[in-house]
């Protein structure tokens, strides 16, 4: 048995939108280095819409396959659903993580989350 | 190619280990506690591994070898021994380190709470205690003196035999989980002052789940497991026969190859830390000297140790790290931390643990593997960005 599942190892070797968008809408990280995990997040939004997505992360198995799962469920959403993402979802997209790897993809969704925040606070100052 | 670079955590059975368990579980399979022939030829197999063991650690007694079911319980039984000699003098306080092995620091913990009092010295950042720090820490009611002999991290040898002398001097007993350094360099209790030493099989291609605690004739020791009268009353329990000729064997051949094996696999070691030292922005953990023979460790900064290792795994090289995301914990590893090694830099760790049949082939395959995947890592990292853009400063 293996740590992770085949779904968890795929994104993990093979991370979907990984990168910096140069002139991102909306930029959020989360995480710190104390606790071991850290994730940036890029947004490019048109109309709404999440155009483009990016991300950034130092951390585990759990926590790189989960950006990389949470950037492809949100990319080309409306930013309402962006918001509605949840980490159980990430996780279950996964096919699961295990227990103690819970904590890391919860980041993901609070990545974006503070990407979207960050879009909004720009928009307001405009 | 296939490295198995893990050889800390546990190691493989060797062909003389595997052969010399095979005749006590197919012949002489008898209770050594039975009075006929069978039981008897199990008992004396026994018996003669105990002196044999006994001689290959530098004791001349039989009796001072009790067998364990490995390191842990030798460790529970050692600490448990010395505080229960302790409580019976009064004497209440422990001296320990700060990087030692869970089964000595859950031991301190539990100590502490049956009321014992535990002093925990510094490691310092070479990975070394310091005698004359113990020395100081030495008061009238010190019982006991546990420090590693081998740290099974980072790999560094402390200089067991001037802090068993302050003991002898100070009349503290002494312990000493040489766990790690049984079978890989030359241990001597009389010569290294030691009161009690715990190790264990499969560090040393041996078995797993077979140990052995040393005891001093005038330790008296506690038992852990009630029940029989095996292990002269202070280990209930049929004796793991099979395991313990295994061991023995196992320990044998490698004190045997000792000096010959420590020579390559120093010379090994050290070309690892040479090349893996050109990877910027990282450190050996550990005293580039008073270290293990196979045994390398490192931080990497920009990096997380566990997403290293899967990726090393993926190119068939099995190693450990003491990230926080690889023990399920949240807080990075406690050796790294003792040495002094901040939070982030401490998830970035890398530990890869030589066999003796390692060859400069592999070597340099993990070299090339290794920069690779750090390399690979910090392409998306977030604080390597920050660290590279100058957002925030390199600490390695
Ligand atoms: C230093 C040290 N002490 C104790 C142990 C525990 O030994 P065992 O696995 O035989 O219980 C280990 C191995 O994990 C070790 O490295
Ligand atoms: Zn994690």
């Amino acid at each position: 048995m293996a740590l992770y599942s085949e779904k968890v190892m795929d994104h993990f070797r093979n991370p979907r939108n990984v990168g910096v968008i140069e002139n991102a809408d909306g930029i959020g990280e989360v995480g710190n280095a104390k606790c071991g995990d850290i994730m940036k997040m890029y947004l490019k939004i048109d109309n709404d819409i999440i155009t483009d997505v990016k991300f950034e992360t130092f951390g585990c198995g759990s926590a790189i396959a989960s950006s990389s799962m949470a950037t492809e469920m949100i990319k080309g959403k409306p930013l309402s659903e962006a918001m509605q993402l949840t980490n159980q979802a990430v996780a279950e997209a996964l096919d699961g993580l295990p227990a103690h790897k819970i904590h890391c993809s919860v980041l993901a969704e609070e990545a974006i989350k503070s990407a979207i925040d960050d879009y909004n606070a720009r928009k307001k100052a405009e | 190619m296939k490295i198995y670079a893990d050889n800390a955590a546990t190691t493989k059975m060797s062909r003389t280990a595997i052969d010399a368990m095979i005749p006590y579980m197919e012949s002489v399979y008898g209770n050594p506690s039975s009075l006929y022939e069978i039981g008897q030829d199990a008992r004396e197999a026994l018996e003669d591994a105990r002196r044999r063991t006994a001689a290959l650690i530098g004791s001349s007694d039989p009796s001072t070898i009790i067998f364990t079911s490995g390191g842990s319980e030798a460790d529970n039984q050692a600490l448990l021994s010395g505080a229960e000699l302790g409580r019976l003098k009064g004497k209440m306080h422990i001296i320990s380190t700060k990087f030692e092995h869970h089964a000595v620091l859950h031991s301190l913990k539990r100590l502490e709470k049956a009321g014992f009092e535990v002093t925990l010295l510094d490691v310092h950042e070479d990975g070394l205690i310091r005698p004359s720090e113990l020395e100081a820490a030495i008061r009238p009611d010190t019982c006991l003196v546990s420090v590693m002999y081998a740290n099974n991290e980072i790999g560094t040898i402390q200089p067991i035999r001037e802090i068993g002398k302050i003991c002898r001097d100070k009349g503290v007993i002494f312990h000493t989980d040489a766990v790690q350094a049984v079978g890989h360099i030359p241990v001597d209790v009389e010569k290294d002052n030691i009161d009690m030493l715990s190790a264990s099989a499969h560090k040393f291609h041996g078995p797993k789940g077979t140990g052995f605690l040393y005891a001093r004739k005038g330790v008296r020791l506690t038992s852990l497991i009630e029940g029989g009268a095996q292990e002269r009353m202070k280990r209930a329990g049929t004796e793991n026969v099979p395991g313990i000729m295994s061991m023995t064997a196992a320990l044998e051949e490698s004190c045997s190859r000792m000096s010959e094996d420590s020579k390559t696999l120093t010379a090994l070691r050290d070309r690892l830390i040479e090349g893996l030292s050109r990877i910027p922005h990282s450190v050996l953990n550990g005293d580039p000297v008073k270290r293990l023979p196979g045994n390398v460790n490192f931080c990497f900064e920009g990096i997380e140790g566990e997403s290293l290792l899967l990726l090393l795994d993926d190119k068939g090289i099995s190693a450990s790290s003491g990230s926080a995301c690889t023990s399920g914990s949240l807080d990075p590893s406690h050796v790294l931390l003792a040495i002094g090694r901040i939070h982030d830099v401490a998830h970035g760790s890398l530990r890869l643990s030589l066999s003796e049949d390692a060859t400069p082939e592999e070597v340099e395959y993990i070299i090339q593997a290794v920069s690779e995947v750090v390399a690979y890592l910090r392409g998306f990292s977030p604080v390597w960005r920050d660290l590279t853009s100058g957002k925030k400063e390199f600490i390695l």
